[in-house]
């Protein structure tokens, strides 16, 4: 430790020097070893084991250690390690299983200094202990790992894994009597070097072999290992359980792994096959390495950080013959080549994404709102606390939500629900489907039912008094500017949009400010008598169907016509409308603040699931000849119903069958027609809205759909008694003669709807348990059992 | 013949299902009920068969169906189909029919069909075995019954097998039949390539290639020369071959498919070394495994004269082992003293390093000139696949000529750090099952020697194993290479030549004169042992000229 300290100091003094470099050896290396002055690297293989001196601009060979005349298979080396106390030491690991030892102290040319033969199989690994100067570790494919007294002429102790080979020994640097070892079978053991009869600890740390393993040299306890499965693993061995910290998959099976001077999170890894690169990997960041070192052409059979206090010093050696000097600040991040941008859907229709920071960066002035706009989806933004290399790839990620259940199918069992498909005037069952659809932020579909209830029945009701009131507040009060806030407003905040439609048919149609304030029931015969020469705004209606179409006004108009939106409005308090949507006034304080909202949410826009594209309609003239004979419009609305079903929307344009009936029928052919109505009748059933299914079943004037619920009608009922089938009556048993199904409030024979309690099992008709149960908890037959009914 | 394929589906029998099994049965007799009724009264009206061609035709659909079946009542795991086969079988033969009935002696010419596992008496695993062979090919072959003396290697085997025929892969399935046609043929193993024939126009292979290679696309016709070369001299084979496959324009193969390729190659090469090795009967519904005469007239079998290896044979076994039980005593009883005494000299006397590097040049060159005495040089290669009969696919008798081999050092490139991890990337899945039977097939062992028990037996599997890769010239830096010639006898070596080198030679003598006093079961292991080794010392040379030419 006091060596290694003196070390320290004398790096500080003079720093190493030196620069990106090879040079080409005669043999393929299969390892390398750097001498502790960081001076001296060796350099072993199959054919060559040499020491370089490491030059400022080159390597120098300073000593070929394979001498004599034939050569031997002992200097066929798998493995070399220089001890990291003298720097005369040695220790190669061949092939044929022998372990040698050199010192360079040796006077002659052979400087070769004891052989150990103990091994029967290729030795894969030495290693010195980094403290004890005679301590040596042999790992081999016998499954054996030996530890050697240098002093001694034969093996201390032998430590027997159980197992095929032995891949890497490697003592722990702080734990003065520990050891790990990798096995061939994807385990991991800890060994006492006091204890040779069993393990410490045994974990299967890889699937297949694990090919090498690193202590880290500052964090006690810390294990990398590398395998043939590509993976990295980084172990945590000071709790009970091996745990595992981190996991770098790379590309390739692992043949090396050195972790990085004086950083805490960086390890170098080659490989063994196909891949020839050097990696130097951030294990909290395992997807992409920080460095990459591309030098060879061919695998890298050894790694080692040149100074054990310098970071910027990686010396490689590999088959394609070389030797190379890496240094840090040249090495190429993959990272400034990654494209930091990603799209994806989640399974409940959520978008992500993720963009440069730079591009996101950009718009950070507009933070403030990203709060607000909670509806219908959310913005979030973070940052990556990715230290690392923060800067150089970091992208924001936005994640855009939809509201609960906006990615589902809810607003069709909404829809679905709470359409008026009949029973009430046509113009009524517009506005309540329009207001429906409004509600659950489909503003396109709303816009379609105000457009219909225009076509079919506008002309009708309004007393021309009203209408030019309107009309003459639309053109003086600037009605329509409503309509003209930037497009790119209204797609983050549905609600202003929202805002946009009611105050489009505030203008357009009169009658909607009739029904909904002054309660006006609208005739739907006067149609023909009406106001023809007003100047009214139904024209709009020649728009209807092309809801893809825009108006996009300038957005210069909004700030000065904005204030006069707010001013009270004579006779038809306009407010009112406004009022029942909730996001409506906050959208409008937030342009009020920021004239420029819009550029914030650009791509939240273009982004949101609803559909951005609604007709902005602006009343710049109006047409007088409005006459046009609803039938003009058939034609449209046809082409109308066609696009949402082809759009998917087969409600939609089921409900506007419905609902118009007669006027359009004619005009869909029956086979059309019919498959609407079974597919929409399908997605009922499917969402189990049983009653709506019907219903539709009953209105709809195809054949074919309304026999579907005259088929398989009959129930059957057994006697409850005699539990015999009640075949002619339901509710007498001919065979006990009973009835089965008395109210018990009433006591006579539920013929109808029978309720009964699953606690107690009385029950009778539903009108009579029902008043029962508000006036009282109990059961009303006597039996003292709490029903509830619900 | 296509046709009458496409009439009966035997698919239905796979299934696990008994009933399903029984409705597809009962589907096939109807099939095969009616069709022998109108020939038999085709038949009957001018009382001998007549040689029309219509009526040959029917009757050669006919009989195949009976020799499906016959295979079904013999090899079907399940027991309600071997019954129900055999009950329509005798139903045909009442209605006047010829029935065929099973040729030779048992899934193997070489082991009594007495001492080889019944179909129908099999444990519970190896039922599962059996049912999983069943299920995945229609049949359960020759070579699962007599590689089911070792049914952890047999799982292991038949999952890779699976895997490389029908599982994902970038081959085309009849590609990969095809190429394992291609491998059979080269050792003119008939039995290998009939039952690929028909398992290629099972999955809708075109008939006109197996008229020969030159019928084959252009893509598989260059894939020949590595199929030849990688037979029979892996060692010569170089990156430039692997280029010429792979930059071959229009009709290059990517490098995925090339592994696919190599692997099913020598896959191939050393099965059939094994179906040699233990002399593999034909299948019983194949060519040559049934025959529609009775008994009476001969015992006369096409291949076991190919193979040069007549039914007299047969009869010498049983009388083999009994000549000189003595003899073999001592065999056994030598080798074990051998293998004791190697174990404790080894660490007394070290050889040199020169002498260890010559002891593996020597074992090299000698197993060169290693070939039985009785090998008759004028055996020509008979045309046993009839579909390749291509002259240009002469084997190449190198071996006698003393040609030097390189040495290939497996400390550089070995199947497990190297190997394995190439054919992964290039074929996922597939490294880590091959590995595996690699590893059951390397390490199996019951601990038993012949009589005797508790025998650590490791040596000896490894001088085999080494003594194999020796002959590819595949050296090992940390065995001594001295122990082979130890261990191994002549006869034996002989016999591993053969089954390695020139499996079409081997003959029943060869296989009953070593180890004269060890099992059959353990037999079969050496056979194992055998073909691993030599499918990855193919693999080993393949892969590495695939690495040399992607770096």
């Amino acid at each position: 430790m006091e060596k290694m300290s003196r070390v320290t100091t004398a790096l500080s003094g003079n720093a190493l020097t030196g620069r990106t470099m090879h040079c080409h050896l005669d043999a393929p290396a299969n390892a390398i070893s750097v001498c502790r002055d960081a001076a001296q690297v060796v350099v072993a293989g199959r054919s060559i084991f040499k020491i370089f001196a490491i030059e400022e601009e080159q390597f120098v060979e300073k000593l070929n250690l394979r001498v004599g005349r034939k050569p031997s298979l002992n200097l066929s080396c798998a493995d070399v390690v220089w001890h990291q106390m003298d720097e005369n030491l040695l220790a190669t690991a061949a092939t044929n299983g022998v372990v040698v030892t050199w010192n360079l102290g040796r006077p002659s040319r052979n400087k070769q200094d004891q052989l150990f033969t103990e091994h029967k199989r290729t030795v894969n690994k030495v290693c010195f202990h980094p403290t004890e100067a005679h301590v040596l570790l042999s790992g081999s494919q016998d499954g054996f790992m030996k530890c050697f007294d240098l002093r001694r002429k034969d093996s201390v102790s032998t430590f027997s894994g159980q197992s095929e080979s032995v891949r890497d020994v490697q003592f722990s640097i702080r734990d003065y009597f520990t050891f790990a070892s990798t096995f061939e079978n994807g385990n991991v053991q800890l060994w006492d070097i006091r204890r040779p009869d069993r393990c410490e600890r045994m974990f299967t740390a890889h699937n297949g072999p694990v090919f090498c393993c690193d202590w880290h040299p500052e964090d006690r306890g810390w294990l990398a290992t590398g395998g043939r499965d590509k993976m990295v693993k980084v172990w945590d061995m000071t709790t009970h359980r091996a745990k595992e910290m981190h996991c770098v998959q790379t590309i390739a099976s692992v043949a090396r792994v050195k972790w990085r001077p004086e950083c805490r999170h960086h390890l170098a890894t080659c490989s063994m096959m196909v891949d020839h690169n050097i990696y130097v990997w951030d294990v909290r960041r395992p997807f992409v390495p920080a460095a990459m070192f591309e030098e060879h052409r061919d695998v890298t059979t050894g790694i080692a950080w040149r100074h054990p206090h310098d970071p910027s010093f990686l010396l490689s050696g590999s088959k394609d013959s070389t030797l190379c000097q890496h240094l840090f600040r040249d090495a190429s991040q993959p990272v400034e080549r990654a494209n930091p941008e990603g799209l994806c859907y989640g399974l409940f229709g959520d978008l992500a994404f993720a963009a440069k920071e730079s591009l996101v960066a950009a718009e950070s002035g507009r933070k403030p709102y990203t709060g607000d706009r909670r509806h219908p989806i959310f913005f979030k933004r973070k940052l990556d606390p990715a230290e690392p290399f923060s800067g150089l790839a970091s992208s924001a990620l936005n994640v855009f939500e939809i509201e609960p259940g906006g990615g589902s199918m809810s607003w069709f069992v909404d829809t679905a629900e709470r359409y008026a498909l009949a029973g009430r005037p046509l113009a009524e069952l517009c506005d309540h489907n329009a207001k429906v659809a409004r509600e659950l932020g489909r503003n396109q579909v709303a816009q379609t039912w105000t457009m219909l209830r225009i076509i079919y029945c506008s002309p009708g009701l309004v007393p021309s008094a009203n209408l030019n009131h309107s009309v003459g507040k639309g053109s003086s009060c600037g009605l329509p500017l409503m309509n003209s806030f930037n497009l790119k407003d209204m797609a983050p905040g549905l609600g202003s949009e929202t805002r946009l439609d009611r105050s489009k048919g505030d203008t357009r149609s009169d009658t909607v400010l009739l029904d909904s304030s002054a309660t006006l029931i609208t005739n739907e015969d006067n149609e023909e008598t009406e106001g023809s020469d007003v100047p009214t705004d139904y024209l709009l209606g020649d728009v209807e169907g092309e809801e893809d179409e825009l108006y996009p006004l300038d957005p210069e108009h909004v700030n000065p016509e904005e204030p006069e939106y707010v001013l009270p409005q004579e006779a038809f308090p306009l407010r009112h409308e406004i009022v029942d949507t909730p996001s409506g006034p906050e959208h409008l304080q937030d342009k009020a603040d920021s004239p420029h909202v819009s550029g914030n949410e650009a791509d939240a826009a273009s982004l949101a699931p609803v559909d951005s594209s609604f007709s902005l309609l602006s009343i710049s003239h109006a047409l007088y000849d409005s006459r046009l004979p609803p039938d003009f419009f058939s034609v449209l609305v046809c082409d109308m119903l066609r696009f949402y079903a082809e759009q998917g929307d087969v409600q939609m344009a089921v409900s506007v069958l419905i609902v118009l009936g007669e006027r359009v029928r004619k005009d869909i052919d029956e086979q059309t027609q019919e498959h609407w109505y079974t597919s929409y009748i399908d997605l009922l059933q499917r969402f189990r809205l049983w009653n709506v299914s019907n219903e539709v079943v009953k209105l709809s004037t195809s054949q074919a759909v309304s026999c579907l619920n005259q088929a398989s009608t009959t129930l059957h009922v057994n006697c409850s008694h005699c539990k015999r089938p009640m075949s002619s009556r339901g509710w007498v048993c001919d065979r006990c003669h009973r009835c089965a199904s008395m109210c018990a409030v009433c006591h006579h024979v539920v013929k109808g709807l029978f309720v009964w309690c699953q606690g107690c099992s009385h029950g009778g008709h539903l009108q009579h348990i029902m008043k029962w149960l508000e006036g009282s908890s109990h059961c009303p037959a006597g039996c003292g059992h709490l029903c509830e009914y619900s | 013949m296509a046709e009458g394929e496409s009439e009966v589906r035997w698919d239905g029998l796979c299934s696990r299902d008994s009933t399903t099994r029984d409705t597809a049965l009962e589907t096939i007799r109807q099939i095969i009920l009616r069709k022998s009724e109108c020939l038999r009264s085709v038949k009957e009206t001018p009382y001998r068969p007549p040689d029309e061609f219509s009526n040959a035709v029917s009757l050669d659909e006919l009989n195949k169906l009976l020799a499906h079946l016959l295979m079904l009542s013999k090899r079907c795991p399940f027991k309600d189909v071997r019954e129900k086969s055999e009950f329509i079988l005798k139903s045909v033969q009442e209605l006047g029919i010829r029935i065929p009935r099973p040729l030779g002696h048992g899934p193997s010419r070489f082991i009594p069909e007495k001492e080889i596992l019944q179909v129908g008496s099999e444990d519970a695993q190896m039922h599962a075995l059996f049912a999983d062979s069943f299920a995945a090919l229609g049949r359960l072959d020759n070579i699962t019954l007599v590689m089911v003396f070792h049914p952890q290697y047999l799982e292991s085997f038949l999952k890779t097998q699976h895997y490389l025929l029908q599982m994902d892969g970038p081959l085309p399935l009849h590609y990969r039949h095809y190429i394992g046609i291609m491998a059979a043929a080269r050792h003119q193993c008939s039995y290998l390539v009939n039952l690929h024939v028909n398992d290629f126009l099972h999955v809708g292979g075109d008939p006109k290639w197996l008229n020969g290679l030159e019928n084959a696309p252009q893509k598989l016709q260059n894939l020949g020369e590595l199929n030849k070369v990688l037979a029979h001299r892996p060692w010569l084979i170089t990156k430039e071959h692997i280029e010429r496959l792979l930059k071959a324009e229009e009709h290059s193969w990517s490098l995925a498919e090339l592994v696919h390729a190599v692997v099913l190659l020598t896959h191939y090469h050393s099965l059939a070394s094994f179906t040699f090795g233990c002399g593999i009967s034909p299948e019983i519904h194949c060519d040559g495994g049934h025959t529609f005469r009775p008994p009476s007239v001969s015992n006369y079998c096409i291949c076991d004269i190919t193979n040069g290896n007549h039914n007299v044979d047969e009869m010498q076994v049983s009388s083999a082992g009994n000549i000189s039980v003595s003899d073999a005593f001592f065999e056994v009883e030598a080798l074990m003293e051998k293998m004791r005494q190697l174990q404790e000299c080894r660490d007394e006397e070290e050889a040199s390093q020169e002498e260890m590097a010559s002891r593996f040049e020597i074992e090299k060159r000698e197993s060169m000139f290693v070939f039985s005495s009785d090998d008759d040089e004028g055996t020509p290669a008979r045309d046993v696949s009839r579909h390749f009969e291509d002259t240009s696919y002469g084997y190449k008798d190198f071996s006698r000529h003393g040609m030097h081999v390189p040495t290939f050092r497996v400390q550089d490139y070995c199947w497990e750090d190297h190997g394995y991890s190439l054919v992964n990337r290039l074929y996922p899945d597939v490294g880590q099952l091959i590995d595996e039977k690699f590893h059951i097939a390397y390490n199996l062992t019951y601990n038993t020697m012949a009589m005797h028990k508790d025998v650590d037996t490791s040596m000896l599997r490894r001088a085999i194993w080494n003594y194999i890769h020796c002959m590819f010239g595949i050296r090992y830096d940390d065995y001594d290479y001295g122990e082979i010639n130890q261990l191994l006898d002549r006869s034996f070596k002989v016999y591993i030549k053969t089954v390695v080198c020139t499996p079409e030679k081997v003959t029943k003598r060869m296989y009953d004169s070593f180890w004269r006093q060890f099992k059959h079961s353990e037999k079969v292991h050496v056979n194992l042992l055998l073909i691993e080794a030599r499918m990855q010392a193919e693999l080993l040379y393949a892969l590495r000229a695939i690495t040399r030419y992607m770096t």
